[in-house]
């Protein structure tokens, strides 16, 4: 299931040929690593030029990083069941800087413990300022979708 | 195997007359923990108890584990230091003792307050290393981890008493959990136990995790075999086989047919230990139900194998994996006396270098590839010492794909496995939890 904005999706035909700068990162309780280097592989093949941050990131450091590297996005992966946690600290301490508050980030991966309650977590995720929100079951399309949105929006 | 302590994990295990297996199990509250070390107990098994601390408390962030346990939030594994000693005890109050030893399986790269929390709570073994709950696990530099690990080994060893002897376990075959060549996994195996016992322990266990061929799972397991003959002598050691590690079958029948081939192992190549997983671990934490029908499944798959031939079993030197293991153990013990300098060492000139690790302080020249039999091996071996036994072969540039597919390579054999024979049905949604 996904929750960014509706009325936003659809894959943009003829998307510019510039991508994105994108920062792809853990967090900060997160050791699994393999989902980064798979996002990293497929953003790069959708022609987004991609900076990974590893695993255990803390808030801090992806807070330096996007205020140094000012990407277009932030892509957040989890899968370690902290993901709804971290990720609404995460997002506090990027939305508590002034200067980030309107960076697309967003968050996906396996975001609880057990099915059910990483599901009841996305709607909080959304509002606590998350662009986009991608549970694991929904598969990559969603998030190509979305990231389409964007690069039409930011690569004008 | 030399016998020389008396009792506790190490010996337990020494002394067991069938396979020992064990769950990864960890829950955050302590009522539900003790709930499921009682039925880890209770299980038709010959079993040794789990407690598997949480992320919080692995990447020493306490205070997000305190504000989890006040508002209740779901933890992935038991907050051992949040907790505190004397609940710990309460908790375990009755279950733990010498004839079901439990274990503290972590994943902390600054492991000392872990280890004097579990001393605290009367436990004495544990598991991890240097290398190995540093590189897949943390940011923290190896040199950092190599100066915390000294210090844990220290505290463990100084800990022997008249009680229980103190065993630590290496997490060294298990690096990046799938994807990584046996040899370079039954090297840092057998280095991390080394160094484990330069620093005082003498009750270790070296691990090992099944990878993607049977019979190349086999030569590795007896290559660390050999290798722990040949280089400790006087400890009192064991091996412990990892059910896969890696991308798990999402089908029932695909999942037990993967243990069923991890007890195998176990039995046929002479480990003495097996963790276990469940039919649902690629999808969540498993209940505590599930994890005692995973023990006890497992239990009866090894009573029905037949005993290994003793003296087939004990040579472990002609294979490939011993070829690579031994190279790589000889390079870094070359390098000095000093273990844990050594694999600083060896670490920094890329000597030993872990395919697909992110970790700064690894070389990342290193890849793996699945070749056609479905043994792993080398695609590029970096500056690893290994030139005069590897020929690498070189791969095409790594997609998305290509990765998803080598990460799914058990995964999808086993599942097809379901759906080739009778009766496929995905397993049913979960009530409840
Ligand atoms: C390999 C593995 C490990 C390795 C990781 C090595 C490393 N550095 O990466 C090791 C052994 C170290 C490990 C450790 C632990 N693990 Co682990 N691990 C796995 C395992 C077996 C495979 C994960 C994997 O490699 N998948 C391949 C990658 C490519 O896929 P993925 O991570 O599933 O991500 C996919 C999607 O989620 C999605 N996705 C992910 N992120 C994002 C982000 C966005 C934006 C989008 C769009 C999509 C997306 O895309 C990916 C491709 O489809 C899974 C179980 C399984 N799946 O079989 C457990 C699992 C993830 N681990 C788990 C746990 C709990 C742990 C531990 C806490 C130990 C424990 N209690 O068992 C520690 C964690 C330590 C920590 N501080 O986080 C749980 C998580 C449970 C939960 N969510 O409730 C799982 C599910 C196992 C289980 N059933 O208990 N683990």
């Amino acid at each position: 299931m996904q929750t960014t904005a509706p009325g936003t999706a659809g894959p943009t035909p003829g998307a510019p040929a510039t991508g994105l700068d994108v920062v792809v990162t853990g967090t900060s309780s997160d050791a699994h690593t393999w989902n980064l280097i798979y996002l990293e592989l497929l953003l790069t093949e959708w022609g987004h030029r991609v900076s990974v941050l590893g695993a255990c990131v803390p808030e801090e450091l992806v807070v330096t990083e996007a205020l140094a590297c000012r990407p277009d996005l932030v892509v957040v992966g989890s899968v370690n069941g902290h993901g709804a946690a971290d990720g609404l600290r995460l997002i506090a301490a990027i939305r508590a800087e002034p200067r980030l508050a309107a960076l697309p980030v967003v968050i996906g991966g396996k975001l609880g413990t057990a099915e059910d309650t990483a599901r009841a977590a996305l709607p909080r995720l959304r509002a606590a300022g998350f662009t986009g929100v991608f549970e694991e079951s929904a598969g990559t399309a969603p998030f190509r979708r979305y990231l389409d949105t964007l690069t039409a929006g930011v690569c004008r | 195997m030399d016998a020389p302590t008396t009792t506790g994990f190490g010996a337990f295990v020494r002394d067991a007359r069938e396979l020992v297996v064990q769950p990864r199990m960890g829950f955050g509250p302590p009522r539900r923990m003790r709930r499921g070390l009682r039925a880890t107990r209770d299980a038709d098994a010959t079993s040794v108890g789990t407690l598997t601390l949480d992320s919080y408390t692995r990447v020493g962030d306490l205070a997000a584990a305190r504000r989890a346990v006040t508002e209740g939030t779901d933890l992935n594994g038991y907050p051992l230091l949040t907790h505190g000693p004397a609940a710990t005890r309460r908790m375990l109050r009755g279950i733990g003792g010498p004839g079901f030893p439990v274990q503290v399986r972590h994943g902390s790269a600054a492991p000392q307050d872990i280890v004097r929390g579990l001393l605290a709570a009367g436990l004495h073994a544990t598991e991890g290393g240097p290398v190995s709950y540093c590189l897949p696990y943390s940011r923290t530099p190896l040199a950092e981890a190599v100066h915390h690990w000294t210090r844990a080994c220290e505290l463990l060893a100084e800990a022997r008493g008249p009680g229980p002897e103190p065993h630590l376990e290496s997490f060294g075959g298990c690096m990046m959990g799938q994807l990584c060549p046996p040899g370079l996994l039954v090297a840092l195996s057998l280095l991390e136990g080394m160094f484990f016992v330069r620093h005082g322990l003498r009750s270790i266990s070296l691990s090992y995790a099944q990878q993607t061929d049977p019979v190349q799972d086999e030569e590795a397991v007896r290559a660390l075999r050999a290798l722990a003959a040949e280089l400790l002598p006087g400890v009192d050691w064991h091996i412990v086989v990892y059910t896969y590690m890696g991308v798990y079958p999402r089908t029932p029948s695909g999942a037990r047919a993967l243990q069923d081939r991890a007890v195998a192992l176990a039995v046929r190549a002479g480990a003495r230990r097996l963790i276990v997983k469940t039919t649902v671990e690629a999808r969540r934490i498993p209940t505590v139900a599930e994890n005692v029908a995973a023990l006890e499944t497992s239990a009866r798959t090894a009573r029905a194998l037949p005993r290994p031939d003793r003296a087939a079993a004990d040579d472990g030197r002609d294979t490939q994996v011993y070829a690579e293991a031994r190279a790589l153990v000889e390079a870094v013990l070359c390098l000095g006396p000093d273990i844990g300098r050594g694999l600083l060492t060896a670490f920094g000139r890329g000597w030993l270098d872990v395919p697909y690790c992110l970790h700064p302080d690894n070389a990342g020249r290193s890849a793996g590839f699945i070749d056609e039999r479905g043994r792993l091996g080398w695609s590029s071996v970096g500056a690893m010492p290994i030139g005069h036994v590897v020929t690498p072969r070189p791969a095409a540039a790594l997609t998305s794909s290509g990765l998803l597919d080598a990460l799914h390579y058990v995964e999808t054999r086993l599942d097809l496995g379901e759906l080739a024979g009778t009766g496929a049905h995905r397993e049913p949604a979960p009530a409840g939890s």
